[in-house]
């Protein structure tokens, strides 16, 4: 934003901060607070509507180095309706979106930049999703487990199962939701701020909808526990491997996690690190995902509860979906990337 | 005044903007598909007359089911290939659309009229059984058409028109029938289990069934609304074409 601009107009900076008379720098630019100004080039900026071309906003006396974060903000006070999480600039109609760090003057544009622009609908935070989705099934299974009435046969209301392995599934389903939470708060580093406000009701309907499905059949007073053949040991060792991926999985997400310094969007290689969890690394491209599923099927043969199995069925096709995805994108991105990785099962998948 | 330094900067779009360019059906392909949908034609041809020579017989549109449950079930069976179809790519569909219109078909030729005995005599079958026919007829000989790039106007016009009476014609012949079997299934518990099992699981056949009938709401309108949308936009050209003469 042309800070003078601002101060002239008396408005404040988006983030709330209002600028009071200070000499005109910015932490993002590196201007001299010399009262001798130098004799910069400024832009017009002229944003179209991608699908009607009509002319949404003029913009004059742009800074060269403004970023197109600063004019989504710009375009933000003549179209309020418009914050900048839900505008798409791009320099062509049917092009791609210009990330909000692209800076003016590097963009192949002449001094007066036409930009189109496309609503991408309401959005909401990926944090304020990421937490209702996974607060759901924390409290829905605990419905379930302590057997609140109108689910079951009154008879049972607020019994608790008889059987051992019911309370251990209980544990381990609500341990690997409050991770998930404390994550969010605490260790992602979200490449996108805001996702568009539909998926919100999709992933709540999917992450609830299942819960609900699962928490029945294994808080049923009809519940079948595993069988004399399946004893004590084979229930333990599908908890131990359940906790091994749930270790695993958070030791990706914190490798992850240092790979991008805060409040950054850089994209680096994973590599191993000294956690023996991330030398997974060396074979697969997103082992997040392959822990995931490995929890999953641990917890599947723990309760042997179909729901269970196609619940973890369902979130490993669309895991495959995104390692797919996300191994591609390495591979464009980085020539060096490791050639042995595969996307999310080593050698396979 | 010259401009910021436009040479130093990256081109905006990647290296794949080359835009991917649809392969249409190769002249195998082509040959196949028109051999597929002439003999779907024929079959479905082969159930119309059955259902008029049956009912020419018998003076009774009554229980005409039982003349062409073979070829009823054989032709609508076999539409599965078109899901195939639109997977390899020689048909430029979404499989999941075809699959889901297809896979609703198979589901009621199947899971309800085939499955539930008791309904096979009732008149709600004629009516979605007369639909599919006089729809496929026309949606067959169109595509068959179409692939020999000699469409005439009359097969475009009554594939794009007759939905309007055809389309809420199955669809309630196809609820009636549901509803109709909806006794049976619960009476012997048909294709549903029970706890205690060793799954853990439990389904209930008759709960289902009323789901999906519920799911003919938000679904048929939306169906209807986008061939109406088709037409006019298949139709419309025509109009406008002779307008301009």
């Amino acid at each position: 934003m042309d800070a003078l601009a601002l101060e002239a107009s008396g408005k404040k900076l988006p983030n709330g901060s209002s600028i009071t008379a200070l000499p005109p720098t910015t932490p993002a630019k590196r201007k001299p607070a010399k009262k001798a100004k130098k004799a910069v080039v400024f832009f017009e900026v002229e944003i179209l509507d991608a699908k009607t071309k009509d002319k949404l906003c003029f913009l004059d006396k742009v800074e060269p180095n403004a970023t197109i974060g600063e004019i989504k903000s710009m375009f933000h006070k003549s179209h309020p309706q418009f914050y900048p999480a839900r505008q798409s600039i791009r320099l062509d109609p049917k092009g791609k979106s210009l990330k909000d760090e692209d800076v003016l003057q590097h963009l192949p544009v002449g001094t007066t930049a036409t930009f189109y622009f496309r609503d991408l609908g309401a959005q909401i935070s990926w944090v304020t999703v990421f937490l209702t989705e996974y607060t759901g099934p924390l409290v829905i299974y605990l419905l379930f487990y302590f057997r609140v009435p109108f689910i079951y046969a009154p008879k049972y209301d607020f019994t608790t199962s008889k059987h051992w392995v019911v309370h251990l599934a209980c544990m381990c389903h609500s341990f690997h939701y409050v991770k998930r939470l404390l994550e969010t708060l605490f260790v992602h580093r979200f490449s996108h701020g805001t996702m568009p406000l539909r998926n919100i009701f999709k992933n709540c309907s999917y992450y609830w909808g299942f819960a609900a499905w699962m928490a029945y059949y294994i808080n049923h007073p009809l519940y079948t526990p595993p069988s004399e053949f399946t004893n004590i040991q084979f229930i333990l060792v599908t908890l131990e491997f359940f906790n091994f991926c749930q270790i695993g999985n958070l030791s990706i997400h914190i490798a992850l996690r240092n790979l991008r310094p805060p409040g950054s969007k850089t994209r680096k290689i994973p590599y191993p690190t000294k956690n023996p969890f991330t030398w997974i690394f060396v074979l697969v491209s997103c082992p997040n995902y392959t822990y995931e599923l490995g929890s999953w099927l641990g917890f599947t043969l723990m309760t042997q509860c179909l729901p269970v199995a196609f619940f973890t069925l369902v979130g490993f096709i669309q895991m495959t979906v995104w390692a797919k995805g996300k191994h591609r994108s390495y591979l464009k991105e980085f020539r060096d990337y490791p050639p042995l990785r595969s996307p999310i099962l080593p050698f396979v998948l | 005044m010259s401009a910021a330094a436009a040479g130093t900067s990256k081109a905006a779009h990647g290296p794949d903007v080359a835009s991917k360019k649809r392969k249409g059906p190769g002249a195998l392909a082509t040959a196949y598909l028109v051999i597929y949908n002439v003999v779907m034609t024929a079959g479905w041809l082969v159930i119309a007359v059955g259902l008029a020579r049956a009912y020419l017989a018998r003076g009774s549109y009554h229980g005409l089911y039982y003349s062409i449950e073979k070829p009823l079930k054989f032709f609508q069976t076999g539409a599965i290939l078109e899901i195939l179809h639109c997977a390899v790519g020689i048909v430029p569909s979404s499989v999941v659309l075809t699959g889901f219109q297809v896979m609703s078909r198979v589901f009621l030729t199947w899971a309800v009229t085939h499955s539930v005995r008791e309904v096979q005599s009732e008149d709600s079958v004629l009516l979605f059984v007369t639909a599919w026919t006089v729809t496929e007829i026309i949606r067959y000989s169109f595509y068959t058409f179409s692939l020999l790039n000699h469409l005439p106007y009359l097969i475009k016009w009554a594939r794009y028109t007759f939905f309007f009476v055809l389309y809420p014609m199955g669809v309630t012949g196809e609820l009636l029938t549901i509803y109709a079997a909806l006794p049976f299934v619960q009476k012997t518990g048909l294709y549903s289990v029970t706890l205690p099992n060793k799954y853990n699981f439990s389904f209930d056949y008759y709960t289902f069934l009323i789901l999906v009938m519920f799911s003919y709401i938000p679904l048929f309108p939306q169906l209807y609304f986008h061939m109406i949308r088709q037409r006019k936009k298949v139709l419309g050209q025509v109009e406008d074409y002779s307008k301009v003469e």
